[in-house]
């Protein structure tokens, strides 16, 4: 049994290449959502999972990266190339503003100034009419130019004859697995360590040399400029930015998916993404009370699978490798 | 290596600390006791800065370092354990003194190497010294207590102290291991030169490795000096009740 062994994250990527030649756009726009939402799932964890803070308003920065990139790409003409890194960086900007007054307060304070902000940036999303489009939002994001893949097609076989939106999912998938790769590397670096040293004990950290709201205030920017990135890819994705991006039922959405994949693994969000996209397409199509099925399955999850489905799964595992060795 | 010059801390109406006035030489075993609430571990918080002094200084190698954060007094030299024992339960023993050395030598903010490989050797002598080798890949949170006490040793040795603050070393211990723990501290502060000032209920404990003692009593200290004087001081029968004999 070497199926551990596998690189499954690379098998995963290579698999999502093939999901267009599925023949289906609604498949494409499906799994386009997903990789969007693990990235910001993921972003998010780096905070809840590795440093125990607890954020409410993770969608502000998500928003602040759409409404960027909608902003430079369809008033300003910028290339995509320029504003999709700009979306990080500014909502990295916020989150660093945001963060060094959130980090000064411990638990649910900390959450509440969180969501706070996070209305605050509502706030002015909704009503600025004149720069975001207030309530109507700011609808036909262009998609960026993809003559350049169709340039390459007349030379390598296979990457040409595909639609706007494909390409889109294909970039989407590319710039989603490199923000991923580098939120790994971070997590396991010694800048991890010492993050997960201050969710274990924020007090033995402290004597251990850790300037612990240092340490953390650096997790929010980096959780709230890859979130900014994850909405620079959505507001596109979605031909439109709009207020509700940033909205408190964003934030707890990612939240609740951190949890039902699991906090306690990196691929935990994305799983969590994954399988609540999944759900919300299949029980939207039976009943309009998908709010109480969501409402269900967090009960479920919180008494029955507290380390999410990745705990649960990692548990299984464990257990069926060790049946098999046995037997 | 510290001294503390009259020290005062009052909790709303009470009076936790008095005009706490001690020294510590360089390369000593010093040992604060003192009955229940006679005010050592604010005294202890007071040094290592969890809590600010009304009045009075603290200074460390000649420095005040009065009011300077935690993480900061432990670059300058100063490492601590708790009473209630203090680790990071859901990582590795390993990993636990590990996070220690990364600190330590300032290399937290590295956000691009693999960690798993770093100061391997120098954890690894660090667990040998305290005795936890064998257990470097269990979960920290799942040693017994006394293993816990050991790693948390570790934990302060691996910040290259060259004072260690113990608070109450041998808390919930049994009888074998508070002589097992007593002698690992004991030799570690000989073999790495180590200033030590520890506060301890045990008597035992006390007068078997402190070389300078000070007894604390309701917020006052009430004797000061070598084990033999203190044993002899009248004032410390009567609060002790002829404890010690």
């Amino acid at each position: 049994m070497r199926l551990r062994r596998l690189p499954w994250p690379l098998v995963v990527l290579v698999a999502a290449f093939f999901v267009p030649a599925l023949g289906s756009r609604f498949y494409t726009f499906v799994a386009n959502d997903v990789a969007i939402w693990a990235l910001f799932a993921t972003s998010l964890n780096l905070m809840v999972g590795y440093t125990g803070l607890v954020s409410f308003g993770h969608a502000a920065y998500f928003g602040i990266g759409a409404y960027t990139t909608g902003l430079l790409m369809k008033k300003a003409g910028v290339s995509f190339l320029l504003a999709f890194p700009a979306a990080g960086l500014l909502a990295g900007a916020f989150a660093l503003v945001f963060g060094f007054f959130c980090v000064r307060l411990t638990r649910i304070y900390f959450a509440m100034l969180t969501l706070a902000f996070a209305q605050i940036v509502w706030a002015i999303c909704f009503k600025w009419n004149e720069v975001t489009g207030g309530e109507q939002g700011m609808p036909e994001i262009p998609y960026p130019s993809f003559d350049w893949m169709e340039g390459l097609a007349a030379v390598v076989p296979l990457v040409g004859g595909y639609r706007t939106s494909e390409y889109f999912y294909f970039l989407t998938l590319v710039l989603v697995a490199a923000c991923l790769w580098l939120l790994h590397r971070i997590v396991d670096s010694p800048f991890g360590r010492m993050l997960t040293a201050i969710r274990e004990n924020a007090e033995r950290a402290e004597f251990i040399g850790i300037n612990v709201r240092r340490y953390e205030l650096a997790a929010f920017v980096l959780a709230g400029g890859f979130a900014g990135l994850a909405g620079g890819l959505f507001g596109i994705f979605n031909r439109g930015v709009f207020p509700d991006f940033v909205y408190w039922t964003k934030s707890s959405e990612v939240l609740i998916m951190t949890l039902l994949g699991g906090m306690g693994s990196f691929h935990g969000p994305s799983l969590g993404a994954l399988v609540l996209i999944l759900l919300n397409q299949q029980i939207v199509s039976y009943t309009e009370y998908w709010p109480l099925v969501l409402g269900t399955i967090l009960v479920v999850l919180l008494f029955g699978f507290p380390g999410g489905l990745a705990g649960a799964a990692g548990a299984l595992w464990t257990r069926a490798a060790g049946r098999f060795r046995r037997a | 290596m510290l001294e503390v010059r009259d020290l005062w801390k009052a909790f709303g109406g009470f009076q936790a600390v008095s005009g706490v006035t001690l020294t510590v030489p360089a390369g000593s075993i010093s040992a604060i006791i003192g009955p229940n609430g006679a005010g050592k571990t604010t005294l202890f918080n007071l040094i290592t800065g969890h809590l600010t002094p009304d009045r009075g200084r603290v200074l460390l190698k000649g420095r005040e370092v009065n009011g300077i954060a935690p993480h900061d007094l432990c670059r300058l030299g100063m490492g601590r354990s708790f009473q209630r024992t203090n680790i990071f339960p859901r990582l590795s023993v390993f990993q636990n003194v590990q996070a220690a050395f990364l600190s330590h030598r300032g290399r937290g903010w590295n956000l691009v190497t693999r960690v798993d490989r770093l100061y391997r050797d120098e954890t690894v002598a660090i667990l040998a010294a305290v005795g936890l080798l064998d257990r470097a890949d269990d979960v920290s949170g799942f040693l017994s207590h006394g293993g816990q006490k050991q790693l948390e040793l570790g934990i302060a040795l691996a910040l290259e102290p060259e004072i260690l603050l113990l608070d109450e070393p041998t808390a919930g211990m049994s009888a074998a291991e508070t002589r097992e723990a007593i002698a690992l501290i004991e030799r570690l502060a000989r073999e790495r030169r180590l200033t030590l000032l520890f506060t301890e209920h045990d008597m035992g404990v006390v007068f078997s490795i402190a070389h300078h003692i000070t007894v604390l009593h309701q917020g006052r200290v009430i004797a000061d000096g070598s084990p033999d004087d203190v044993r002899r001081d009248p004032g410390v029968r009567r609060v002790y009740l002829g404890e010690i004999r």
